[in-house]
């Protein structure tokens, strides 16, 4: 029998419990949770599908085991806001069309908030290496930088960062 | 980017409320906040795993398959091998479109015996967990014995190759056009040039990789829920388990991606032969080497074009030969060769042609639709032409694309006069006038630019006799409904029947919800594919939203007391045409015209124009309804030390017809460009005897974020398409002339031409130290 251990994750600021082997990966388990916001592309860290922030830094959750992840703050596309009371990245991906078929969005997300939470007012270069490891099929990224863009002068204008 | 209007020879766009803004659309919130469930989103109580065992070599024997030692372990529930499946097959041929019907073609469900292609499934299990599936596939047993394979589709047309099916030979495809006199063209000519280009595999790479989830209900109908573009395979699948059609539901779901690589079946007929032995729900989902593997590329193509041309510039004779790879099954390659032939001459005049195309099997995976289809590796081809024509006679090669365009009202290839506007020259000169100044660089970096222009069909081959259906409603607070089959690959298919329901009928898009993709219950609407949903859905819903607001109209003249062609719809209100202030709710006029006992719903179906097979000698006549006419322009840098490419600008120009959701538009030119720039620079699937040795994303190189320019979109609207408001499509031509406007760039900066796609640093080192050698 495989050894599994029970694994305590704060995601989204909720304490989730399940028991989990060894080499069950953060992708895996978060998905057995329920978190289905949590996509999966490639499990080889190659695409960024999977993106998680683990305590603020955006991670390829295929790439973590989820036993490391123990105690660690996690949050979704899903914690970073919904449809009554979106993200200001969440609002410019919806408004400049750039979400298509949507598969990449949540780890796109999730990687432009990670920027923008270093870095308020990223140059376009910024952006491009920040989402350098999201692979995108569908838009050709042009929305996707656009949407970056708004969603930082929005959150530089509410004078904060959310 | 910037994005200009067009307001040459079409009305300024004051008539629509909803048609052609750029709203926000309808899938758009569920998606960015993660709320979307995707096919592999699902699950149910007691679900089952499944992992498929493929085969290893490409071309050989099944001699032994012993799946006792898997069965054995704990957990697995269910083994198929072929020895357990009835003797079926999936039709892959298409009956009297291949020009001749060949037998022993169809795909086995599982191997029975011979293994035609590298991956070829051999056996499935299903079991309680991943783990335990995995784990099983590693304890299956198998002995192949190879036989000789063919690997290049000129090898199998060579006498005694290696045959991959049936008797005979490894044509599985053939089409000829012939127009004018070839030969009397060729001897007008000053000039005869000929030139060959490749075109290679690709990969659809949608981030979603295929997945799906099946189970038997209660009235013994087998449920699947799977990311698909075709919803209507579910007769297919009938065929294949032995039941009915009406015993398989598929049911959609937004699909992560489609791009022609989920227009065949994937995962479906063994979810439900699994689903039928098991009794359980069972799901499958795609690892992305199974999804790079297990599902059919992009046909690669040789064409060879010899151009007869008079010194100022006019085509007088155009010969194409043309051998695409089928791979070990035929799937969609004779229409992909037929979208060849038709495209072939490209967007110009050519009174003498002579097209001959073979699709060819061999033993390497199977090729079938991919965006673009036939079409777009025509254009990659008759686009390098045009510049190498323009540079044998000395003439610019814009003004000798000027003197041969194709204009309004003339035929193409097959005789067919296109119903729409030819705006090809405006198309052309728009996008290359967007370049703007060239950017400076110092060595090693050369500059170059390119053009290409396209012809690109929407909606199917007109002899498939194509229709479509939606249902529009209104509920009895004035909110709408549609309800169409049609499944949306992420371009925002359901968004738009939405927009033109909402136009029709006069609410605001957040007053509409689409139920889409759903064959049980949802009207039939085809596929999504071909550029065809907006064409043949949106027309349809425009239909029935029609008929819905000509009986609400009535309704709310009696109302108002006024005549009904005096009110009008906008803003949720009726009103009276001249006094607006005479007006009411939606929600009042739908109550009043429920106690009348008015009918508040309509059924509608479009048909696309029908006609007859092209003539099979001269391959003259109709094949599809109309074209879709446009250009790409592009600046690349080339470094000629390491042969890296790098676009700089990359702009486009289309005439869409008519904008629908103008933000989704561009999305998809957007989109195009980045699958048409993978295909002409970096994406390369290498095979060796039929295994593909790139099956991941780290060695299967795609556009990154790193290497897209920000891609410029000018839509032109000449309002004269066949689809809803005179739209057109977008989806197959944004990507068509992209990688031939590439290769004329990259031409242009090092002074030769890299003949064959993808052109990766060691092509273009290649081509530049060859012409160094020659001088
Ligand atoms: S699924 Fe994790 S990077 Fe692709
Ligand atoms: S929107 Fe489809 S992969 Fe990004």
């Amino acid at each position: 029998m495989v050894q599994e251990k029970q694994v305590t994750l704060s995601v989204n600021g909720r304490s989730r419990t399940g028991r989990f082997p060894a080499h069950r990966t953060l992708l895996e388990a978060l998905r057995e949770l329920g978190h289905t916001e949590v996509k999966c592309g490639c499990e080889k860290g190659d695409c960024g599908a999977c993106a998680v922030l683990v305590d603020g830094k955006a991670v390829d959750s295929c790439l973590t085991l989820v036993w490391t992840a123990e105690g660690r703050a996690i949050t979704t596309v899903v914690g970073l806001g919904n449809a009554q009371s979106p993200h200001p990245l969440q609002k410019a991906f919806a408004e400049s069309g750039a979400a298509q078929c949507g598969y990449c969005i949540p780890g796109m997300v999730i990687a432009a908030k990670s920027l923008l939470d270093r870095n308020p007012d990223p140059g376009e270069e910024d952006v491009r290496i920040a989402l350098s490891g999201n692979l995108c099929r569908c838009t050709g990224y042009t929305k996707i930088f656009e949407a970056v863009s708004t969603a930082a002068a929005a959150l530089r204008e509410e004078g904060g960062v959310r | 980017m910037s994005t200009t209007r067009d307001d040459r020879g079409s009305a300024p766009n004051v008539g629509y409320r909803q048609i052609g803004r750029p709203l926000t659309r309808t899938d758009a919130p569920g998606k960015v906040t993660g709320r979307t469930l995707y096919a592999g989103d699902y699950s149910m109580p007691g679900m089952l795993h499944v992992k498929i065992v493929r085969a290893d070599l490409a071309s050989a024997r099944l001699v032994r398959i012993d799946v006792s030692r898997a069965r054995a372990l704990a957990g697995v529930e269910c083994i198929l091998t072929g020895a357990d499946l009835p003797d079926r097959t999936a039709a892959t041929d298409i009956p009297g479109q291949t020009g001749r019907k060949r037998l022993n073609t169809d795909q086995q469900i599982l191997v029975k015996e011979r293994i035609r292609y590298f991956g070829e499934p051999l056996a499935l299990i299903a079991a309680q967990s991943r783990d335990i599936a995995e784990q099983a596939a590693e304890l299956v047993e198998f002995d192949l014995e190879p036989l000789p394979g063919v690997y290049d589709p000129e090898e199998a047309l060579k006498p005694g190759a290696p045959l991959v099916s049936g008797s005979g030979d490894n044509v599985v495809a053939e089409y000829r056009i012939r127009k004018g006199d070839v030969d009397a063209g060729f001897g007008a000519a000053d000039v005869v040039v000929e030139r060959t280009y490749r075109t290679p595999f690709q990969e659809h790479a949608f981030l979603e990789p295929e997945v799906g989830l099946a189970w038997i209900d209660e009235n013994e109908v087998v449920n699947i829920r799977v990311s698909t573009q075709v919803i209507e395979h579910f007769r297919t699948i009938a065929e294949a388990i032995g039941v009915p059609h009406n015993k398989v539901r598929i049911l959609g779901a937004l699909v992560g991606g489609g791009f022609g690589g989920k227009e065949d079946m994937t995962v479906e007929i063994y979810l439900a032969l699994l689903a039928q032995r098991t009794r359980r729900p069972v799901r499958l989902e795609y690892s992305r080497e199974d999804s790079f593997v297990g599902h059919g590329k992009r046909h690669p193509f040789k064409l060879t074009y010899r151009t007869g041309v008079t010194r100022d510039g006019r085509i007088t004779a155009l010969r194409i030969s043309a051998i695409a790879d089928s791979g070990a099954y035929v799937f969609l390659s004779p229409y992909v060769l037929l979208y060849c032939a038709v495209a072939s001459p490209g967007p110009y005049r050519i009174d003498n042609l002579d097209f001959h195309g073979r699709a060819v099997a061999t033993n390497n995976m199977y090729t079938s639709a991919f965006r673009g289809f036939g079409g777009m590796q025509a254009c990659a081809a008759y686009e390098q032409q045009m510049d190498e024509v323009a540079k044998v006679i000395g003439m610019d090669r814009i003004e000798f694309r000027r003197r041969n365009f194709l204009r309004t009202g003339e035929s193409i290839s097959t005789g067919f006069v296109p119903p729409s506007a030819i705006w090809t020259e405006e198309c052309v000169d728009r996008a290359w006038a967007a370049l703007g100044e060239p950017t400076r660089v110092a060595y090693p970096l050369k500059i170059g630019r390119g053009v290409a222009a396209y012809l690109q069909s929407y909606g199917r081959l007109t002899f498939l006799h194509d229709t479509s259906e939606a249902w529009v409603g209104v509920e009895m607070d004035g909110t709408v409904v549609v309800r169409s089959g049609v499944t949306d690959i992420g371009a925002g298919q359901a968004s738009a029947l939405g927009q033109i329901a909402a136009e029709v009928l006069g609410v605001t898009l957040d007053n509409v919800v689409i139920y889409n993709s759903d064959s049980a219950v949802t009207p039939l609407a085809g596929t999504t594919t071909a550029t065809r949903a907006l064409y043949m859905t949106g027309n349809a819903a425009k239909l029935a939203a029609e008929a819905v607001r000509k009986r609400l109209a009535a309704g709310a003249a009696q109302e108002l007391g006024v005549a009904a062609d005096q009110v009008d719809f906008g803003d949720n209100r009726v009103f009276v045409v001249h006094e607006p202030a005479r007006s009411m709710a939606m929600i009042d006029l739908v109550r009043a015209c429920a106690a009348r006992g008015i009918h508040r719903s309509e059924l509608a179906i479009f048909r696309a124009p029908f006609s007859d097979p092209l003539d099979p000698q001269t391959g003259q006549g109709q094949a599809h309804p109309d074209y879709v006419f446009g250009a790409q322009a592009v600046e690349v840098a080339v470094d000629v030390e390491t042969g890296e490419v790098t676009v700089l600008r990359s702009v486009a120009a289309h005439d869409v017809g008519q904008c629908v959701n103008r933000a989704a538009v561009e999305g998809q030119i957007e989109g195009g460009t980045q699958n048409g720039q993978g295909f002409a620079l970096s994406e390369e699937m290498l095979y060796h005897e039929g295994r593909l040795l790139t099956p991941s994303f780290s060695e299967y190189l795609m556009p990154t974020s790193m290497d897209m320019p920000k891609v410029q979109s000018i839509i032109l609207e000449s309002r004269s398409g066949v689809g809803p408001f005179g739209a057109k499509g977008i989806g197959e031509p944004a990507l068509t002339p992209v990688a031939p406007a590439i290769a004329n760039a990259v031409a242009d900066a090092i002074g030769v031409r890299v003949f064959e796609l993808p052109m990766t640093p060691e092509r273009v080192v290649r081509a530049i130290q060859e012409m160094e050698r020659q001088i």
